[in-house]
């Protein structure tokens, strides 16, 4: 459950920011999440309402799922879910496209 | 929405962050990376659950390079610095980090262990982790390599069940090999479930008890760190930072 701590960074980051612009309140904080990421995107969601405060006690959080996506660093080719991260035709691993974000990507605030 | 009166009604913005959540960690973990690399230290995050046979594993190695290198440990536990404990009765210098309630540990915490260990004058440092399959493949913690101790008795789906760490894992260690003849466990099936959530796959089957692999085990160490040392070598000094 390492879901609390990651809500206590990201609501620092985002206070942080809302005070530097001056906002008297923040409405919603836009994360995306991938699935190798190692985030429960429920437990996130649930922490975040149980911990936000301040200028963010009234901000939705809106998360956007991404899936992952490995490909052959050689001939990009696409590998399916389950598959064995080796290229078959190459011999080279896998590489991941997509799946590891954890990112704070947008802040919506009031600002006087 | 207030349109008539002037009072100064708030407007809504939005401000593209892009920013990783952990940003703060991920600078810390730098520092220390910095660190390690210019002292010439291999750092070691060694992961796994509860139980897998992390310190023993550790035991083994330190019996194995005794005399030969220098080892130091930090080990992460819940309660207790039982870990330490034991690591220190094989001969390895080692601060304990008391997590309390955190399932994991993070850069921050094993930099301010490093006060309590004389890191700069290990060719090891090994970071045991809290023993946990989930969490701490989040969090780097500055360290070179990643290795996740898997032990037979968990089953061979436990690294389709936890993907994330396997696919952070540099190396896996299939602990307790001796157990092999008692269990209804495959290697060659452990290693078919780590090919499809780890790309590079490499696992070393290892038992600290009978010793088989640990060999195996410290030469895949003794490259990782001929690779560091190289590396300050070609570097050409070491930065001064006011650190034990």
């Amino acid at each position: 459950m390492h879901e609390y701590s990651l809500v206590a960074a990201l609501t620092r980051k985002a206070e942080e920011e809302a005070r530097a612009h001056h906002a008297t309140a923040v409405t919603c904080l836009r994360v995306k999440l991938g699935a190798l990421a190692g985030v429960e995107p429920e437990l996130l969601a649930s922490a975040f309402t149980l911990c936000r405060e301040g200028l963010l006690a009234g901000a939705a959080l809106e998360i956007r799922n991404v899936a992952a996506a490995w490909a052959c660093p050689r001939c990009e080719a696409a590998f399916p879910t389950g598959a064995v991260l080796r290229c078959a035709a190459c011999g080279l691993p896998a590489r991941l496209v997509s799946g590891d974000e954890l990112l704070l990507e947008q802040i919506e605030m009031e600002v006087p | 929405m207030c349109d008539s009166c002037g009072c100064g009604d708030p407007h809504k913005v939005s401000l593209d962050v892009q920013e990783r959540i952990l940003s703060v960690n991920d600078r810390a973990a730098r520092h220390n990376r910095e660190h390690f690399a210019a002292a010439g230290v291999l750092a070691v995050n060694l992961m796994g659950s509860p139980g897998a046979g992390k310190t023993a594993v550790l035991e083994a190695t330190a019996r194995q390079l005794a005399g030969r290198r220098r080892l130091g440990a930090i080990a992460g536990d819940l309660e207790t610095d039982r870990d330490a404990q034991r690591l220190r009765a094989a001969g390895v210098p080692a601060a304990a980090i008391t997590t309390g309630s955190a399932c994991h540990l993070d850069a921050e915490m094993v930099h301010a262990a490093l006060d309590r260990v004389a890191w700069r004058e290990l060719d090891y440092l090994f970071v045991e982790n809290v023993g946990n399959l989930v969490c701490p493949a989040v969090y780097d913690l500055g360290q070179a390599v990643n290795v996740v101790a898997l032990s037979l008795t968990e089953g061979e789906d436990k690294p389709l069940k936890y993907p994330v760490m396997f696919r952070k894992a540099d190396l896996v260690l299939l602990t307790k090999l001796d157990l092999l003849p008692h269990l209804d466990v495959q290697v060659e099936a452990v290693r078919d479930a780590l090919a499809r959530v780890m790309p590079d796959l490499a696992l070393t089957p290892v038992s600290a008890r009978s010793g088989a692999g640990v060999a195996e085990w410290i030469a895949w160490l003794e490259a990782r760190r001929a690779g560091v040392v190289r590396g300050v070598a070609a570097h050409g000094h070491v930065h001064a930072h006011p650190h034990a």
